[in-house]
């Protein structure tokens, strides 16, 4: 019935010239995400990854087990010195995302433009 | 004798994680019908699910042998959603997480469900059965209020 997330990672470079690893997922983000999300995440190099992007324009269903997956991100990603952002939530997703305060550990874009563009 | 201006749907659940989606969409196509705006369908949608969740999980214990109950009430101005289970209810109302808190390891990352129902509805209550083996949350979300 949940329809199984899938990830995959592009090296990407802001137009300032800084690498950026843009993590692209698809499908529900839920309890069964964990490897789609955190697996993928933790196989980035933390030496030469600062800059991440998680891109959800492909992501129709965020649960709350799904939002505590990327809180559990943005815990890892705080240790390591690492900035991230986010693109292509919904309206509503973004609404939910701003309600739990993920908003303060990381600004969401619009497009993958904006956010490119702001790092 | 059932009131002619409410409208009831019933779903029941298998207590498997993932049928939460066939509440939702219920409940969506139920609001569509009353003319809900599409941004306060979302809100119900999510509100739904959450409840659904705690139910599989937390109410049912994940024990397949059971099923949630989903009961859609539509009248003239609102959307009543009950969604039951066979467990003893929540012993604490919900609480706003604390983004800072889960950040520096003080709080568990999860445990937004509760939380997120209540913000996303209109009214949203936690009732125990009179017999203590079931449990159901109620959610209201009024058709012309603006959106949480």
């Amino acid at each position: 019935m949940e329809s199984e997330t899938k990830s995959h990672v592009d090296q990407l470079k802001s137009p300032t010239g800084y690498p950026v690893a843009v993590l692209r997922f698809s499908g529900d983000i839920s309890s069964t995400s964990k490897e789609a999300v955190l697996g993928t995440y933790e196989a980035l190099p933390r030496e030469t990854t600062k800059l991440i992007l998680l891109d959800f324009t492909k992501v129709d269903y965020i649960n709350s087990s799904g939002i505590a997956l990327v809180i559990q991100l943005l815990i890892q990603a705080a240790h390591s010195g690492q900035t991230v952002c986010a693109f292509g939530l919904s309206a509503h997703f973004t609404k939910v995302f701003t309600m739990v305060g993920i908003t303060k550990y990381a600004r969401l874009f619009p497009s993958e433009t904006e956010a490119l563009a702001a790092l | 004798m059932s009131d002619p201006k409410t409208t009831t749907v019933e779903v029941r659940l298998p207590t498997k994680m993932g049928y939460e989606k066939v509440a939702m969409s219920t409940a969506a196509s139920v609001a569509k019908l009353m003319g809900f705006p599409e941004d306060r369908i979302e809100d119900l949608k999510t509100a739904v699910a959450e409840a659904c969740i705690n139910a599989i999980e937390h109410g049912n214990r994940l024990n397949e042998k059971l099923s949630v109950g989903v009961v859609l009430r539509a009248d003239n101005d609102a959307l009543e959603v009950k969604v039951l289970d066979d467990g003893r209810g929540i012993k604490s109302q919900p609480v706003k997480p604390d983004i800072d808190r889960k950040m520096h390891g003080d709080e568990d990352p999860r445990g937004m469900g509760m939380f997120l129902i209540q913000a996303l509805v209109d009214e949203a209550e936690w009732v125990t059965g009179s017999d203590g083996k079931s449990s159901y949350v109620r959610l209201l979300i009024k058709l012309n209020k603006q959106a949480a």
